[in-house]
């Protein structure tokens, strides 16, 4: 079980009061839905990942260029999923490769 | 269409809100119907805002021949406004002579685009304004002897000073003044238009029978979405051609063979169709969708065959015929000596 998961588990089991800090550590799940992200811009810690979940009736491929390498979801048919690490502090750029007008931008730090 | 300067967001957001409200407040057909209203305003970039000068001196260069190598091309020689914008063949004639790869796509309505070419290549209007000058295919004039040639055409030199202040004849400046130009070419109301307004009689049954297919079984709005009919997104819908279009840009397997969406608007006047000018009339386009492209690998998953019936086809391309407006004629400007 990889530790995301283990995470999840003691915030469940956890007061709310100690559940934000937990939850920073945790994936951050972003939908695809009406060809737009759920978020416009969103600020991580470095080590999280991101879960980009394809609610559309559209297939949609994911990608970002980290350190100068591409970061390719490929092709994600509706209601499947796909997830990045972001490792290292930075800004990036994510958009989908079919649809050019759903971009985001990650911060991590 | 009235121009005022906005920025894309607020745009789409006043837009989205317009759609929600009716939608909620009337059945299902016209919660679709609203999805598809006019925006009333024209996007213009920060770093690029309109004034009616700018405009004017970009449809000077539009249409002026020197910006071409041999003084015989203009922007509009190919981009034809009796043609909404294109010009009739398959593959266009540039310098000297040659035909060129691609079909040529019409220069309406980009204001709301994305990324310009079939393939994307160009990330704004400003800069892909200087790709077609300077092609050797298309207008095939070298940028610093047009900026010499410009120069010395005291009537420009003044038009520039007025509208970049300080700055007169340079390359980003030819750039940002057809890009200018080319936003304030919107196609006008189309009966399409006046029946998502309420008018019911301004289409015909044939047309929204077409309309409740697009939208429905022939899917045809999962990509051609919204009052342009477009996502401005890049799909391979499995024309037979060699041309790799978007993967040449950004290789990924998706991209093999996608071309950019083109938007509906004026669809009959823009024949013939694709990327490589293939199908000559909207039936055989219909036929194409239904059942006539290639499966390979990269093939979009939205593309599936069909199964339309011929009143389904034929109502369909009444709708596209729907689309059409009529657009007042486009005036040759006074070009500066
Ligand atoms: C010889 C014919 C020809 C001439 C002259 C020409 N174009 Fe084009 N234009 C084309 C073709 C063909 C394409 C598509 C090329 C491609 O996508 O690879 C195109 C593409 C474009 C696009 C992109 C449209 C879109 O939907 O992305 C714009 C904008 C445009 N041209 C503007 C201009 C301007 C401005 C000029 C004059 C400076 C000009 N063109 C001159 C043939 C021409
Ligand atoms: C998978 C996305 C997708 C679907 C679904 C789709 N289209 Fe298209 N359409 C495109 C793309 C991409 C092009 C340009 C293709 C090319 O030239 O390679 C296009 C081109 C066209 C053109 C020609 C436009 C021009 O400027 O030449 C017409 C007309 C058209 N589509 C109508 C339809 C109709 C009608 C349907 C439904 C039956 C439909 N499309 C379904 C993506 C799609
Ligand atoms: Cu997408």
């Amino acid at each position: 079980m990889s530790s995301k998961y283990l995470h999840a588990a003691l915030g469940l089991g956890l007061m709310t009061a100690f559940a934000s800090p937990v939850l920073a550590q945790d994936a951050v799940r972003i939908s695809q839905k009406g060809k737009q992200f759920s978020e416009k811009q969103l600020s991580l810690t470095s080590g999280q990942s991101v879960v980009f979940v394809n609610d559309d009736s559209v297939a949609h491929n994911v990608y970002t260029i980290v350190k100068g390498k591409k970061q390719d979801l490929g092709l994600q048919k509706p209601s499947e999923e796909g997830s990045i690490a972001f490792d290292s502090a930075g800004t990036y750029r994510v958009r989908c490769a079919i649809h050019p007008k759903m971009k985001m931008v990650i911060k991590v730090e | 269409m009235k121009i005022i300067v906005s920025h894309a967001k607020t745009l789409v957001i006043a837009a989205m809100v317009a759609g929600t409200t009716t939608g909620l407040a009337t059945a299902q057909d016209s919660l679709t119907r609203a999805d598809y209203e006019r925006p009333t305003d024209i996007p213009f970039p920060e770093e690029n805002s309109y004034s009616e000068a700018k405009a004017e001196l970009g449809k000077m260069l539009f249409f002026d021949p020197r910006l071409s190598r041999e003084n015989n091309l203009t922007c509009a020689s190919c981009h034809n406004p009796s043609f909404a914008w294109e010009d009739a063949q398959p593959t266009s004639v540039g310098t000297p002579m040659s035909r060129l790869g691609r079909h040529t796509p019409t220069v309406l309505n980009l204001a709301w685009g994305e990324l310009y070419f079939w393939d994307g290549r160009a990330e704004s209007l400003e800069e892909q304004a200087l790709g077609p000058i300077q092609a050797g295919g298309e207008m095939a004039q070298d940028l610093d002897e047009l900026l010499v040639e410009l120069r010395n055409v005291p009537g420009y030199v003044q038009f520039f000073e007025n509208v970049f202040p300080g700055e007169g004849v340079t390359a980003d400046n030819i750039g940002k003044a057809i890009a200018t130009y080319e936003r304030t070419l919107v196609s006008a109301e189309a009966p399409f238009d006046r029946w998502v307004k309420g008018d019911d009689n301004a289409i015909s049954e044939a047309a929204k029978r077409g309309f409740e297919v697009f939208n429905t079984k022939a899917r045809c709005a999962s990509c051609h979405e919204g009052w342009n009919f477009t996502d401005w997104g890049f799909h391979d819908i499995g024309l037979g051609d060699a041309d790799e279009g978007r993967y040449e840009v950004l290789e990924f397997d998706a991209l093999k063979h996608a071309f950019k969406t083109p938007g509906l608007r004026n669809i009959v006047e823009r024949a013939p169709y694709m990327h490589d000018g293939s199908l000559k009339t909207l039936e055989e386009v219909v036929d194409h969708y239904d059942s006539g492209f290639v499966k390979r690998p990269s093939l979009s998953s939205e593309m599936q065959e069909l199964g339309l019936t011929a009143s389904e086809k034929s109502d369909l391309v009444a709708f596209l015929q729907s689309l059409s407006s009529d657009d007042p004629a486009v005036s040759l400007p006074k070009l500066p000596n």
